[in-house]
């Protein structure tokens, strides 16, 4: 009993990471259809930023990791913005140039993040309780694990409240379903993506922050792993959906810490393999539109 | 490339053959030459200066000519039927119109060129679109499909109501869940929250049951006292019922105007050789177009 | 090479009698056998109008070839592009990595140019030959010969496992799916699954059954022919498959599939086909990589190398056999020289803001990608293209080359 509440536990923690990436990544493709390789790196930055300022901050207490929180999210936030800004925005309507250009800038900011920070994987401390243990029903689970779970529920209700309640998330979730219809209603619709990068580069910078504790390292190639299986996720999830991707998040991520458990480190072939039956069983994803 | 090979008439139309005697047709046929000759496509003295003037519009889908060298105008009052044979252009007219697809040529509203502008400025300009198939948000509610529409800064919303009493009812009702024809309201309720200049409005009646095409033709009626309306329609009983001019597109371009006597339309032979074919069908025709395009 | 300067052109321009009698069956049924017949037809024309030219450029070819071929016997120094004289070990490794880089971008340009299909898995079935060969090498006590047919075999029912499941969608979708895919072998092979592969510190080369002359520093010279006839090989599996009917169905696929299932073709085992044929090249030339590298490490199996050679084809010019070769003879070139570069002592003495950058080849060649794709339409090929056209042709070329990429969607 208690190895399923840890496994599941640490699930859900991971399952947290994923959807903080999963979550920008399917708005950003459902409002406008740009599959973006370079989430990893408002990811790796934000991390960065998160870590360079708890650095300076000093003190591992909570108001700095509530800053460096803050901090990897606005970073997120600006270099995402600026990618749709300077790169995306010229490239209008040509979806697989936009592709190119996310990879480019996938490329050249990894390895610019290499120059600086250096290949090797940086040891990180949070605040000293991250380190203690909470038991739940017997399993000893380290308390990072429920900081990433609480963050990622928070950023679900924010990024649902925006959505429901915003005239900007009302724009987003018409321009999902028809981007060109919302500037037929005379709305310049081009604000609205500037908006939805940024927000995911916020979600991803957030995520960052957050899975440097959860993996305790930082290094530019923490977002690259974790974009991928945030690729997995939307496409199980369904493009463009946000509950979506808030379900396989989670799916994805149990189905991988039980069969790594119990299959023999198998996790990541189970979650390709669920990808392939999703695909040939509905290709549109779990919660995705009907194309 | 976009001159896709015309099939022969009788083929196309079975009803052309089995309609009045051709000699009929050909009559009125002439009859119509001669009113297009007195009313070529320049608008009547007297008349306000048009709405809107296209010239010389060429749109292009992925690469496919979807448009061809298009010219006419629509008065600034009244409403304006865009009419022509399925898949002729009339949707791509109206979506280059307002830059929804690319083009080039000159489109001018109300005295000033928009051809290049972007859609969201060209909407903002004051133009109100209704698209083929309404095109209404399905996961937004019907009072967040019209609060998206909302320009102005105080809306109509008063007369929407008086309008569409059925939708105040359904105003927290997810779009998608509504039957054609209330989506239809919403799509028109979009369009005449705000004050515009004109109205663009693809085919309101398609697909939907005859009571709920009245409705629809009678809640244009009512727009159009206030704003010009080009308006594409199938519907030739709505057409007549409405329309104070016409445009007929054939083969992606203009092949007729005219801004009065809709009487060419009470002949259902020649209705359909008009909106279906060109030159070879006949004698009066092939005059007509030469009347256009003086 | 000296043929690179004609032959993008012809390729680039689609035969305007097939786009025609394409569109013209677009949407109607009933058009269905006269555009069949049309397009049949729009074929032999397109072949005969260029039969002259095509003389030509054989002949061209084949001296470039022939050059290519003594080039080991030759000493030729290229001053900053090869580390030394043409017939030295160094600048003969090189050289055919250039090659076999060019040959593993003409396996991708088969997908992406041809049939518009964006992989963004194409790294699994090099790294398959890479890893499937120095595994079986290493396991079995066999040839080299069956030993690669087996790897081929493999590979074979690899590429159609993975196909028939990734073609189920299209477009964006279909990338995010060969990347799973190609993530998971990346994976695998990272665990050393049952000592078989390494793990991240990589396989060397088994050389008990390898044949002397494949062996040491000095037989280089025999590895480089044998990557060039790979490459030549290669060129002539794309140029016959492109230009086959399956080609050109693929091709009607990347302008618009629904019009090739209007006119009663299977778009999706056409796809898969070349989705397969694409792999199996791929694997031979990871094969070659193999034993030219004595080793394999898991990046040949890693997204980011699928990506490079996205970026080979891209900067070479999308849709043109000669930009896929360019492209890879280029980007492979480039980086070699940008990392000696990011280790000299010019650089180590710059100030920060701009040592790090210029250390960082895959910083410059990222960047340059970008500019490629924003500034450049049609990549290297496209650029030498249009310089050779009119100010007026200029523009629509333009405007082709990047439908070209567009219609990969």
């Amino acid at each position: 009993m208690s190895t399923i509440v840890l496994l599941t536990v640490t699930g859900l923690g991971l399952g947290a990471l994923y959807f903080l990436v999963a979550s920008g990544l399917s708005l950003i493709y459902g409002l406008m259809g740009v599959l973006n390789f370079a989430h990893g790196s408002f990811l790796t930055l934000g991390a960065f930023a998160g870590w360079e300022f708890a650095r300076r901050a000093g003190a591992d207490n909570w108001w700095t990791f509530l800053g460096s929180l803050l901090v990897g999210a606005v970073v997120g936030a600006l270099f995402a913005a600026f990618t749709e800004f300077v790169l995306i925005r010229r490239l209008y309507e040509r979806h697989i140039e936009q592709v190119l250009v996310t990879v480019g800038l996938s490329l050249a900011s990894v390895a610019l993040f290499d120059g600086i920070w250096g290949t090797d994987t940086i040891h990180i401390s949070g605040p000293a309780w991250f380190r203690e243990t909470t038991g739940i029903l017997g399993a000893q689970i380290a308390n990072d694990r429920f900081v990433a779970i609480i963050a990622a529920v928070i950023v679900l209700l924010g990024l649902v409240f925006f959505l429901k309640r915003t005239r900007y998330g009302m724009i987003i979730r018409a321009g999902v379903e028809s981007r060109s219809m919302v500037t037929a209603l005379g709305i310049d619709v081009r604000k609205a993506f500037t908006l939805v990068f940024a927000i995911g580069g916020a979600a991803a910078g957030l995520g960052g922050v957050l899975a440097s504790h959860y993996f305790q390292y930082v290094s530019p190639l923490l977002g690259g792993s974790l974009l991928i299986f945030a690729f997995i996720v939307t496409v199980i999830g369904g493009l463009g959906s946000l509950t979506g991707a808030a379900i396989a998040s989670v799916v994805v991520a149990l189905l991988q810490q039980f069969a790594n458990f119990y299959l023999n480190g198998t996790g990541d072939f189970v979650v390709v393999v669920a990808l392939a039956l999703v695909l040939l069983f509905r290709p549109s994803g779990l919660l995705g539109r009907k194309s | 490339m976009s001159q896709q090979p015309q099939p022969h008439p009788e083929a196309a139309n079975p009803a052309a053959t089995g309609g009045p005697a051709p000699a009929t047709a050909q009559t009125a046929a002439q009859s119509t030459t001669q009113a297009t000759a007195l009313h070529p496509a320049a608008p009547q003295p007297g008349h306000a200066r048009p709405v809107l003037e296209i010239a010389g519009l060429t749109a292009h889908i992925a690469g496919q000519q979807v448009v061809e060298d298009v010219s006419f105008s629509v008065p600034a009052t009244g409403i304006t039927a865009l009419l022509g044979r399925n898949g002729v252009g009339k949707t791509s007219t109206i979506k280059a119109v307002i830059g929804l697809i690319s083009r080039t040529g000159s489109v001018t509203l109300d005295g000033e060129r928009i051809d290049k502008e972007p859609t969201f400025k060209i909407i903002r300009r004051g133009v109100g679109y209704v698209p083929e198939d309404r095109e209404v948000f399905s996961k937004l509610t019907v009072a967040e499909n019209l609060r998206l529409a909302e320009r102005d800064a105080s809306p109509r919303r008063q007369l929407v109501e008086e309008l569409f009493p059925d939708l105040l009812k359904r105003a927290s009702q997810m779009a998608g869940t509504l039957s054609g024809g209330q989506q239809q309201m919403v799509s028109l309720a979009r369009a005449l929250l705000n004050e515009n200049k004109l109205l663009l409005i693809d085919e309101p009646t398609k697909g939907l049951a005859p009571k709920i095409v009245q409705e629809v033709a009678e809640t244009l009626e009512r727009a159009a006292e206030t704003v010009p309306i080009l308006l594409v329609e199938q519907n030739l009983q709505v057409v007549r019922q409405l329309a104070a001019g016409a445009v007929v597109l054939s083969g992606g371009k203009v092949v007729h105007t005219t801004d009065s006597a809709l009487g060419f339309l009470d002949n259902e032979d020649l209705t359909q050789r008009l909106l279906g074919v060109h030159a070879d069908a006949g004698h009066g025709e092939e005059a007509d177009r030469n009347g256009a395009q003086k | 090479m000296t043929t690179s300067k004609t032959d993008p052109q012809s390729e680039a321009q689609p035969d305007p009698q097939q786009a025609t009698a394409g569109s013209a069956a677009q949407g109607a049924t009933a058009a269905t056998a006269a555009g069949q017949r049309r397009n049949r037809k729009g074929q032999h024309d397109g072949g005969a109008a260029a039969g002259g030219r095509t003389l030509l450029k054989w002949g061209a070819g084949g001296a470039g070839v022939v050059l290519l071929a003594l080039l080991p016997l030759l000493n030729l120094s290229l001053p900053g592009v090869l580390p030394g004289p043409t017939y030295t070990p160094g600048s003969l490794q090189l050289l055919a990595m250039c090659m076999l880089m060019a040959a593993a971008a003409l396996s991708y340009h088969l997908l992406l140019g041809v049939t518009g299909l964006l992989s963004f898995g194409h790294a699994l079935y090099f790294g398959a030959g890479v890893y499937g060969l120095g595994v079986i090498l290493d396991t079995f006590d066999i040839p080299l010969l069956p030993a690669m047919g087996l790897t081929l075999l493999l590979v074979i029912v690899l590429a159609h496992v993975v196909g028939a499941v990734g073609l189920r969608v299209t477009g964006i979708p279909f990338a995010m799916v060969t990347l799973a895919f190609a993530e998971a072998g990346h994976v695998l092979v990272g665990r050393n699954p049952g000592q078989a592969t390494g793990g991240e510190e990589g396989l060397t080369l088994a050389t008990d059954n390898l044949p002397e002359a494949l062996l040491g520093v000095a037989n280089t010279r025999n590895l480089y022919w044998l990557a060039l006839i790979v490459l030549l090989v290669v060129f002539a599996v794309v140029t016959w498959v492109q230009f086959s009917r399956a080609g050109h169905v693929a091709a009607a696929v990347r302008e618009n599939e629904l019009r090739v299932r209007v006119i009663g073709l299977q778009p999706y085992l056409i796809k898969l086909l070349v989705f397969v044929v694409g792999g199996v090249l791929a694997s031979a030339v990871g094969m070659v990589y193999l034993l030219l590298q004595s080793g394999a490490v898991p990046r040949s199996l890693s997204a980011d190398f699928t990506i490079t050679l996205l970026v080979m084809v891209v900067l070479g010019g999308v849709g043109s056999r000669w930009g896929a070769i360019i492209g890879g003879v280029f980007y492979t070139l480039l980086d070699q020289r940008l990392t000696s570069l990011a280790q000299s002592e010019a650089i180590a003495g710059l100030p920060d803001i701009l040592r790090i950058p210029l250390s960082e080849p895959l910083f410059i060649l990222g960047t340059l990608f970008i500019l490629v794709v924003l500034f450049l339409p049609g990549g290297i090929t496209g650029a030498v293209q249009r310089a050779t056209l009119s100010r007026g042709q200029r523009r629509q070329a333009a405007a082709r080359q990047r439908q070209a990429l567009e219609n990969a969607e």
